[in-house]
């Protein structure tokens, strides 16, 4: 790191400060001069208890919200002040709610073409055209799950596990600088979220994109990525480099909690293992 | 009476291009736009001035659409810039154009009878044709002897109809039309692909005022005049024309919901000209008269779906307790407890 050597780094916060309903008796520090850094291909696991700012951490860097301090690095350009929607043309973003990530009342092949279209300026070019229905079909097929041949199908009648994983394929196959997981397997039944993971890992493989994935499921944590995290009151309180991280275990990780902490982790915060 | 039935249907499809705008800022947009009442007026008023003032008619027309636009566009901007509740910031811009209407016209009322309109120019160039002589020889031949003045009004405009129809399905299929329907049916989604809604919703606001205007200016060239208070209740007769084309010729597509919409126009001008048949019914009584089919429209279908419901399970219970008593030794028995819990 001290070498003096520049290197690439994706996505840089610096000193990011946030703090909400300041002034009132409500108010609240969400984040506490975060500093983080992701060289490209690095796919980082956030965990933290409930209020630790992991979802503040993911808004700040989506555009959602912004910081009251300190700067966010997309690829060396400062996109502090860029709007969500057109920040976007940058990341990737799969939300919790299944639900979230997809238009209902769209078929398979719409709402694919709205993903496709992220990149580029939107103009009067038909929207599912016979060379990106075969693209879609092409990427489809990653899922295992037979959308493919669906590609008329109108999405509110896809499960919340098939959703999911359409949500997951729409917001990566156009290769994201960044890909930004929230807890996004968090609403489905462990069957589901297993393969929800798995396809995650398959596809941030194949992209190689750089990705921030926050999770409640520890176990999950240390099974993806290469670096982890640990958020608690507004700060990082806690991070491992690579070879530290084969090593963890989900004991290691709570006992560390403890140490720095002083306190039980709680089961009410949703530690789920 | 079948003069009567054939008037409405003219002004059926006169009337779609109106109730295809309410169309997508309702359904497409999700945004109950109340613009409606005011841009209709304006299109109208727009038209008339212009036509008044001695300019071509067409050209009067597509100015009123261009008006139509720009009051869509201004209630946008209220709603995702001034962050003014959607029902609010179409009601105040109704408000401020109905001062504005009659700014445009100087007066509550501008006669165009003896002018030259749209739909005079559009007669003569039908009566050109001579079509109608070919219709008429063949209705004269099927035994019907109800001769309109002119088929001219009611083909031209249902074309028109159809081929405003046509370029909404298209436009609805490409890059944008796929992100203005994706921000009636998930914001959040459309916004982490690059979308800017507010854009859109003005956008999408923007033409479907132009088509109420649009609407409104043929009106006004169709009944000889336009009247600061042709546009009360319209939004809810373009509502009902959508409902009531919808519950009857489905929506499960764009081309199909179009399509409905146009057939939910006329369709509703065919019922009010039948209801005011009725004796004890007057003209003063179309508003009442609207928001009972609008009503009904919307009940309806959810009663005829819980029946439907109702004799599927009962079906299906019988055709358990059949199977049941012809395999004493099968699993029916669970699956009627199942068929039960679920009833």
């Amino acid at each position: 790191m001290l070498m003096g050597k520049v290197v690439n780094i994706l996505l840089q916060l610096n000193q990011i400060h946030k703090v909400f309903n300041e002034g009132t008796p409500d108010e609240k520090i969400a984040l506490h001069r975060i500093n983080l850094q992701l060289k490209p291909g690095d796919f980082m696991t956030v965990i933290g208890s409930n209020g630790a700012g992991k979802s503040t951490l993911m808004n700040m860097i989506s555009g959602k919200l912004i910081p009251d301090m300190g700067d966010v690095l997309i690829d060396g350009s400062d996109v502090t002040l860029v709007k969500e929607h057109k920040r976007s043309k940058l990341i990737g973003r799969v939300f919790q709610d299944p639900m979230a990530g997809t238009a209902p009342s769209m078929t398979i092949e719409e709402n694919l073409a709205i993903a496709y279209s992220r990149t580029m300026t939107r103009s009067l070019h038909k929207g599912v055209s016979k060379k990106r229905r075969d693209f879609f079909q092409e990427k489809l097929e990653m899922l295992h799950l037979g959308l493919e041949n669906r590609l008329s199908a109108k999405v509110g009648l896809l499960s919340g596990g098939e959703r999911q994983a359409l949500s997951l394929l729409m917001a990566t196959f156009t290769e994201p600088k960044i890909l930004l997981l929230d807890e996004h397997t968090a609403a489905l039944d462990p069957a589901r979220a297993e393969l929800i993971t798995n396809l995650t890992k398959e596809i941030v493989e194949t992209f190689k994109l750089t990705t921030l994935m926050v999770t409640h499921n520890m176990q999950q944590a240390l099974d993806l990525g290469n670096r982890l995290i640990m958020m608690d009151k507004a700060q990082v309180i806690f991070e491992t480099n690579e070879e530290q991280k084969q090593k963890l275990t989900v004991e290691k990780l709570l006992e560390e909690f403890q140490k720095i902490r002083g306190e039980k982790m709680s089961s009410d915060k949703a530690v789920l293992i | 009476m079948p003069t009567a039935i054939f008037g409405s249907i003219e002004a059926g499809a006169i009337y779609a291009l109106m109730a295809l705008g309410v169309y997508l800022s309702f359904r497409i947009l999700d945004f109950p736009d109340l613009t409606v009442d005011g841009s209709f007026v304006t299109g109208a008023s727009v038209a008339a001035v212009m036509i008044v003032g001695g300019y071509n008619p067409f050209l009067a027309t597509i100015a009123a659409l261009l008006a139509g636009f720009a009051a869509g566009c201004l209630t946008g901007l209220l709603h995702t810039k001034g962050k003014i509740n959607a029902l609010l910031s179409g009601i105040l811009m109704m408000i401020a154009l109905y001062s504005i209407n009659l700014r445009i016209m100087g007066k509550s009322n501008v006669p165009l009878l003896s002018e030259e309109t749209a739909m005079t120019k559009l007669t003569e160039f039908w009566q050109g044709l001579g079509i109608d002589q070919a219709i008429q020889s063949l209705t004269a031949a099927l035994g019907m002897n109800f001769i309109p003045k002119t088929w001219g009004i009611l083909i031209l405009m249902l074309i028109l109809a159809l081929a405003v129809k046509v370029l909404i399905d298209l436009f609805l299929k490409t890059d944008v039309g796929l992100a203005i329907r994706a921000t009636g049916d998930n914001e959040t989604m459309i916004r982490s692909f690059s979308a800017d809604t507010d854009l859109l919703k003005i956008f999408g606001l923007g033409i479907s005022n132009a088509l109420v205007a649009f609407s409104g200016a043929l009106v006004a060239q169709y009944n000889g005049f336009s009247d600061v208070g042709m546009g009360i209740g319209m939004i809810i007769i373009g509502l009902a024309s959508v409902i009531i084309g919808e519950a009857i010729f489905g929506a499960k597509t764009i081309v199909r919901a179009t399509l409905a919409v146009i057939g939910g126009a006329i369709l509703y001008r065919i019922i009010v000209t039948l209801a005011l048949r009725v004796e004890f019914l007057e003209t003063g009584d179309m508003k009442l008269i609207t928001a009972v089919i609008v009503i009904s429209a919307l009940i309806l279908p959810k009663i005829i779906q819980q029946q439907k419901e109702k004799q599927r399970k009962r079906r299906r219970l019988l055709e358990a307790k059949k199977n049941q008593a012809s395999n004493a030794y099968g699993k029916s028995g669970e699956h009627l407890a199942a068929i039960k819990s679920d009833s």
